[in-house]
């Protein structure tokens, strides 16, 4: 039908085949990717409106025309959408959006779906780092910048560490590394778990390690937001690379890519972007291993599609994940409960159903 | 102008090993556009160690290797990948990646630090793919076509590389009877197309069979250099392998060696 008169030279209509196909392909890539966007969307207003005191879309159009048009909030309907319930929607997109954002970066420098953004230890340094916080019961901003200066001085070790060792393969270096360095940093926690306040500090660092955005309010967001794109932007400028990176060094080298600098590149940024939202989120897992997998389910594993892709889903799981998490129950429920409960299962069905996607 | 062939890869007194271990030593070795170079040695005789160090993956050792005319340690990794392509063996990549995109990975050499392939790349992509004859696996999962179909996909990035010189390691491995035959014919074809081929093997019937030049490799030195029916002899053949062979050439022209199995 397309191209009747091509028929005669097969190779010609086989190659124009391709090409037709290689459009419809990527336009299907695009469908997938803005339905992606508009889920969001409606999750996001449906996550504003839903909670203890609902919001009507009314409601929400109103108090953000007030707000953008500088007028005073008018009732309690403002002040739960500006203060409360907008920049807790907003923050769980950015959490999870950089989690699932950093956890594809991650598998595809390490070549191994299994990986998650905490791979090198970032999540327990800035873990250690915020149990440190909370013993010395500094205020909360304290805590935050502890938290984010252990992420990345546990990710900066590892890597010094898997510098130094030479005559190896470099990636297993890393990884081992990074458990060594990772099981350190909870011994430490551990510690200072036994010589917390068991009154009074200690189910803040236990309710900290389970991850939480129910402190959180708009000056997180302003701290976070802004190193979560610094870390963005070389992934997306790099998306390419970061694909031929995933064949192995010595492939990627053969076809002209700067391996190890690359590789040093990568790792900064999804370690920045991990260590800024852990730090005003708490450690939150899962999102980062399996968000990227069903990420790669849906537009394949090409980091161009892949990236926008996590970063809409990590975005959206995350936003459900916690607007479960503080309507289900009376009390909130840590969002590392809810990231395992469900998405271990999810994992295991993964595994057993042994797809495209996975390995 | 001049009637001097230019190498597109030249090696003197090529020493080459791993950090701490050395494997080989005192290598000499050419190759020029139009020629399938063959690379013959046992198993551990440092075949893919030498194709390493001609790559600029593994250091010198000893020697000096150049490109083009230019010394190898003064091109960065996008000069050399532009002109030397690397055929490894056909392995099981960890992502699905599509047929397309993975040949496309040939053109990342030309394109710009934060550029993605455009359509151009993809229309030199298909073109390699038409060229071996694969043009339908473009849109198939790289992990779910056969060994054969990935070799012969890696032979087509190796293609969308657009380098004057492919460096094949042993690209029949692994390989069936029908594939290893369609795999060296594509060999021969790249040859008579002007570009340089260096590749090892295990089989001497297939230096025999594509081979301009055969370089026979033992305990980490050249022992010869020339054309296959001079450097394949059962004597040289015992020697390397420990194996007594009979080299005939059939009536239809082509030359085989069978070895001996009985006592």
């Amino acid at each position: 039908m397309v191209e009747g008169r091509a028929t005669r030279d097969d190779e010609t209509a086989l190659s124009r085949r391709a090409a037709v196909l290689a459009h419809v392909r990527s336009d299907h890539n695009v469908a997938v990717l803005a339905s992606l966007g508009v889920g969001l969307v409606a999750l996001m207003l449906a996550a504003i409106s839903i909670g203890q005191f609902p919001l009507s879309l009314t409601d929400m159009a109103g108090a953000l025309w007030r707000a953008l048009t500088g007028q005073v909030p008018q009732g309690q309907a403002d002040t739960v959408l500006l203060s409360i319930r907008l920049p807790r929607v907003l923050a769980s997109v950015l959490v999870g959006a950089a989690l699932a954002a950093a956890g594809a970066a991650y598998q595809g420098l390490f070549r191994n779906p299994l990986v998650s953004p905490d791979i090198l230890g970032v999540s327990t340094g800035a873990g250690l780092g915020a149990v440190l916080g909370i013993f010395l019961s500094l205020p909360v901003a304290g805590i935050q910048l502890l938290a984010f200066a252990g992420g990345l001085a546990t990710v900066a070790l590892v890597y010094v560490i898997g510098a130094l060792v030479q005559n190896r393969e470099p990636v297993l270096v890393l990884v081992l590394a990074g458990v060594v360095v990772g099981s350190l940093a909870g011994a430490a926690i551990s510690l200072l778990k036994i010589l917390a306040d068991p009154y009074d500090q200690l189910p803040a660092i236990v309710f900290w390690l389970l991850g939480s955005l129910s402190s959180v309010r708009g000056a997180e967001i302003w701290s976070a937001a802004p190193l979560v794109l610094l870390g963005l932007i070389p992934l997306v400028l790099l998306r390419w690379r970061i694909n031929v990176l995933s064949l192995g060094d010595e492939e990627a080298k053969a076809l002209g890519v700067e391996a190890g600098r690359l590789r040093l590149i990568v790792i900064a940024a999804a370690t920045l972007m991990t260590a800024s939202v852990v730090a005003v989120a708490g450690v939150i897992g899962w999102i980062g291993l399996v968000i990227p997998h069903l990420a790669r389910m849906l537009v394949g594993p090409n980091f161009n599609r892949l990236l926008p892709a996590a970063l809409v889903m990590g975005g959206g799981y995350m936003l459900l994940i916690d607007t479960l998490a503080r309507t289900i129950a009376a009390i909130e429920i840590p969002l590392g409960v809810l990231t395992a409960i469900i998405g271990a299962p999810f994992f295991l069905w993964l595994l057993a159903r042994g797809q495209e996607g996975w390995s | 102008m001049s009637t001097r062939v230019e190498n597109l890869i030249s090696a003197r007194g090529l020493g080459f090993g791993y950090p701490g271990k050395a494997v080989g030593r005192n290598v000499d070795l050419d190759v020029r556009a139009g020629e399938v170079v063959c690379l013959l040695g046992p198993n551990g005789s440092g075949k893919t160690t030498l194709f390493k160090t001609l790559l600029g993956l593994l250091r010198l050792q000893a020697g000096s290797v150049s490109i083009e005319g230019t010394s190898l340690a003064s091109l960065s990794r996008q000069e050399i990948a532009r002109r030397i392509a690397y055929v490894p063996q056909a392995h099981a990549a960890t992502f699905p990646f599509s047929v397309i995109d993975m040949v496309v990975m040939g053109r990342t050499a030309h394109l710009g630090l934060f550029a993605a392939p455009t359509e151009a790349d993809r229309a030199k992509a298909r073109a390699a793919l038409d060229l071996l004859g694969i043009a339908d696996l473009a849109d198939q999962a790289y992990t779910r076509i056969s060994g054969g179909q990935r070799q012969l996909a890696l032979v087509a990035r190796a293609l969308a590389q657009e380098a004057r010189l492919i460096v094949m390691d042993e690209p029949t491995a692994s390989l069936d009877f029908g594939n290893q035959v369609k795999v060296l014919r594509e060999v021969k074809r790249l040859a008579a197309r002007g570009l340089g081929v260096v590749l090892s093997t295990h089989d001497p019937d297939h230096a025999l069979a594509t081979a301009s030049r055969v370089l026979l490799l033992h305990d980490g030195g050249l022992i010869a250099d020339g054309l296959p029916r001079e450097v394949l002899t059962p004597e040289r053949l015992n020697t390397v392998y420990g194996v007594k062979v009979t080299i005939e050439t059939l009536s239809e022209g082509s030359t085989v060696c069978a070895p001996n199995f009985g006592a």
